[in-house]
């Protein structure tokens, strides 16, 4: 039977087939649905873990137990949980064992443009790379397999436009994947230097059959057309190459791209007047074909930068000019804060302040596009908190005084709370305000450990934000709701003020969550309208200025009212139906 | 199976487009096509421009649709018909919502909201323009602005009108079926 399906599902889908017992994962766009798709099966164990580190360790203890694991993560995740990955490629795998990373090229949701394809090299772990959902199905299902056989984790490189493209895919039964022996084995599994040099050389030892493997293994394949003009291409980018050049060049489609056969390469390249690389971000395998002597085409003629195209392919090599109707000159339309988003009313309240603003990765980076543009900084997950943390010390109290950070509730779990302990720790007066709006926003709603419910929406214990933050040592911690704005305000200003650490728990849920029950609208009284454009500083998108009076689009506003608490003329009234 | 096109959807960050090309999907698939739908999920949701890419053909290798490739745009907001004026091929279709939803910039006062913006389409483009969110009302329930649309894109293809009210049964919950099937007949009839 077959299906349509995104490729993330179908990763997901492959892990099924293949036996998997257990995915551990942190959300992280564009890698989020693998993990949903795979609570549709009832036996594989499944979990949001608060971040990437913990999930990478949670299958890594699976697949030393003895069962198929596999953790998934967008690239700047792989970044957290790099150190157990780096040293579980000297243990091995027992039960097979995938992490599946997901790129984004083109940083449609992301805060760098980073090629995971680095670390597999540094890690020296083998990666596929599929270009399609069938692929994604397919590779998975190989990927356990040969984890178990070669004795290594192996990496799943994904990108944005194989994660979130459907295409068709052929169903399977799933496969018997029983429970392996597990046995203790100290020289394996206890990595200390004695165990750990003695590893190193079984980890350069499989290098080598794991470059055997790819000289003549299915994941790689030659496609001749009879052209002068070879394509080396993986993932996206064959797709692209293929619909660009069509039969008009030979192909070498890389499944596998680390290691790389040079045997392979050369063997390939041997037949061409003209060899092209072709890949997104950096020069990984244009570098290695060049480290073995053989002259291509790359980089000089692509891009570092985002995505390729079809177009772009068919210029560079072809030179042939796509015409187009020029772009527009016409006004972007960036992303904003939802109407009714909880976080609006936070940061309505720090840019009236004027306070320096520490920011995180959630929807609330949004707090740093205008009106609000609120928001300072934006580093990395948790490091709102430590970062400020840094700035406080080197700028003083005075600095510290109008400086906050701000950090959703999922965010503060995965990584701010250890930012907090430091700042407790090392005598710091820093106020941090938790966005807690009840779930994991800019990923697409899911449950953490704040929430009360596991990722197939069972109830569970709730991480009670309040205790954990005095059990660190902050003695000021306080719950506000940030539409109360004259009092949100003055809670600020207070633990601003404040000589020791102090946190805020911005409290009220997602606007688009179902259980959050807005109802009627808001309307602009026109007589009573000043035009003094307070409301417009919400940047609420429902709130227009025409004619010199603010206006309000009923078909968009969903009646939050915060706009009414900023009106000083009364102007704004809500309207029940 | 001679038949292969290119379908660009584009509009607001939650305006519905997501169910329109899930029945496109599935209509596609039923005819025994090869297809591809790509879309973005993430940030650019959030209220900003989201495009979605629907092909199908015999075999289809990319997912994307590249300036001057797509055979029909379904846009369901004027300025994003605009914006995505550049990816129609040569005397492609453009169907597209007449209705303004001003994007940030617009709201700041930073940019101004261009005028005549389906005349600029009609130089360029077979344009078919409607004000979906009424005949969705005429329908039953504003909701229904995806589909109308979905009714007014199936009529541009050669799959045939039971097919596309077979996959609608099959994917729009029983409650809203009623309205949704109106929805569609009122599109395709247009």
């Amino acid at each position: 039977m077959k299906k349509l399906l995104l490729g993330n599902a179908a990763v997901a889908r492959g892990a099924y087939e293949a036996g998997c017992k257990l995915v551990s994962s942190y959300p992280g766009t564009p890698s989020t649905e693998i993990t949903e798709s795979v609570t549709e099966y009832d036996n594989i164990y499944v979990e949001w873990a608060p971040n990437e580190k913990v999930a990478a360790e949670v299958a890594i203890g699976a697949s030393i137990a003895g069962g198929r694991a596999m953790s998934c993560m967008k690239h700047v995740g792989l970044n957290v949980m790099a150190d157990p990955v780096f040293t579980v490629s000297y243990i091995g795998a027992n039960g097979g064992l995938v992490f599946c990373v997901a790129d984004d090229p083109g940083m449609h949701s992301s805060q760098n443009e980073q090629d995971s394809r680095h670390y597999a090299e540094a890690a020296k772990i083998p990666m596929l790379e599929p270009s399609d959902s069938s692929e994604c199905k397919e590779f998975t299902k190989a990927a356990f397999a040969l984890s178990e056989e070669y004795d290594t984790p192996v990496f799943i490189r994904l990108s944005t436009r194989v994660s979130h493209s459907q295409s068709l895919v052929e169903l399977c039964d799933p496969e018997e994947a029983p429970l392996k022996d597990y046995e203790k084995n100290i020289p394996k599994h206890v990595m200390m230097p004695a165990m750990a040099k003695g590893r190193h050389v079984i980890v350069e030892q499989r290098t080598e059959k794991l470059k055997a493997l790819a000289e003549n293994c299915a994941f790689n394949t030659v496609e001749k057309n009879g052209s002068k003009i070879g394509v080396i291409a993986a993932g996206t980018t064959y797709v692209y190459a293929k619909e660009a050049l069509g039969d008009k060049v030979d192909y070498l489609k890389l499944g596998m791209v680390f290691p790389l056969s040079e045997k392979l390469i050369k063997d390939f390249a041997a037949d061409y007047d003209e060899l092209w690389v072709i890949e997104e971000l950096d020069p990984v395998i244009e570098t290695f074909v060049k480290s073995i002597g053989i002259a291509c085409k790359g980089k000089e003629n692509f891009t570092l930068l985002g995505e390729y195209s079809q177009n772009m392919i068919k210029k560079a090599v072809l030179g042939i000019e796509t015409e187009a109707i020029a772009d527009p000159q016409i006004p972007n339309r960036p992303p904003v804060l939802c109407v009714g988003c909880p976080h609006r009313g936070t940061f309505y309240v720090l840019k009236k302040l004027g306070v320096t603003v520490s920011g995180d990765i959630g929807c609330y980076t949004l707090g740093a596009v205008a009106p609000l543009q609120s928001v300072d900084t934006t580093i990395c997950m948790g490091a709102s908190v430590s970062a400020a943390h840094g700035m406080a010390k080197v700028r003083g109290e005075e600095f510290n005084k109008k400086l906050v950070s701000v950090i959703g509730d999922s965010t503060f779990i995965h990584s701010g709370i250890t930012g907090l302990i430091d700042i407790v720790y090392n005598k710091g007066a820093n106020t941090v305000i938790i966005l807690d709006n009840s779930i994991t926003g800019m990923t697409g709603h899911q449950e953490n450990p704040t929430t009360g419910k596991t990722i197939r929406g069972e109830a569970t214990k709730q991480v009670d934000l309040e205790l954990l933050c005095k059990a660190v040592g902050v003695e000021r911690v306080r719950i506000e709701d940030p539409f109360d704005l004259k009092g949100f305000e003055a809670a600020v200003k207070e633990e601003l003020a404040a000589d020791e650490p102090s946190v805020i728990i911005a409290q009220r849920p997602c606007a688009l969550l179902k259980s959050v029950k807005y109802t009627g609208h808001c309307a602009v009284d026109a007589d009573k309208c000043r035009s003094c454009k307070m409301c417009m500083k919400l940047g609420c998108p429902a709130i227009s200025f025409k004619n010199g009076k603010a206006v309000i689009d009923k078909s968009q506003c969903n009646g939050c009212g915060l706009c009414v608490n900023v009106c000083p003329f009364g102007a704004i009234v809500k309207e029940e139906k | 199976m001679a038949d292969s096109k290119n379908i660009m959807i584009v509009g607001v960050g939650g305006q519905g487009t997501l169910l329109a090309s899930r029945i496109l999907g599935n209509v596609i698939i039923d005819q025994g096509f090869d297809v591809k739908v790509s879309e973005v999920h993430g940030m650019s949701q959030r209220g900003g421009s989201v495009v979605t890419y629907v092909k199908y053909g015999e075999k289809v290798a990319s997912p994307i649709i590249d300036k001057a490739e797509a055979d029909i745009i379904l846009a369901f907001e004027r300025l994003e018909a605009l914006r995505a004026l550049p990816f129609l091929k040569k005397g492609g279709k453009m169907i597209v919502n007449d209705r303004a939803m001003n994007p940030m910039p617009v709201i700041t006062g930073a940019a101004e909201y261009p005028e005549g913006i389906i005349e600029t389409l009609k130089q360029n483009a077979d344009v078919v323009s409607l004000d979906a969110l009424e005949l969705a009302e005429k329908a039953g329930s504003i909701k229904a602005v995806n589909v109308v649309l979905i009714g007014v894109l199936a009529k541009s293809t050669d799959i045939p009108y039971d097919a596309w009210v077979e996959t609608i049964k099959k994917t729009v919950p029983e409650k809203f079926l009623e309205i949704n099937l109106k929805a569609f007949e009122i599109g395709y009839n247009l």
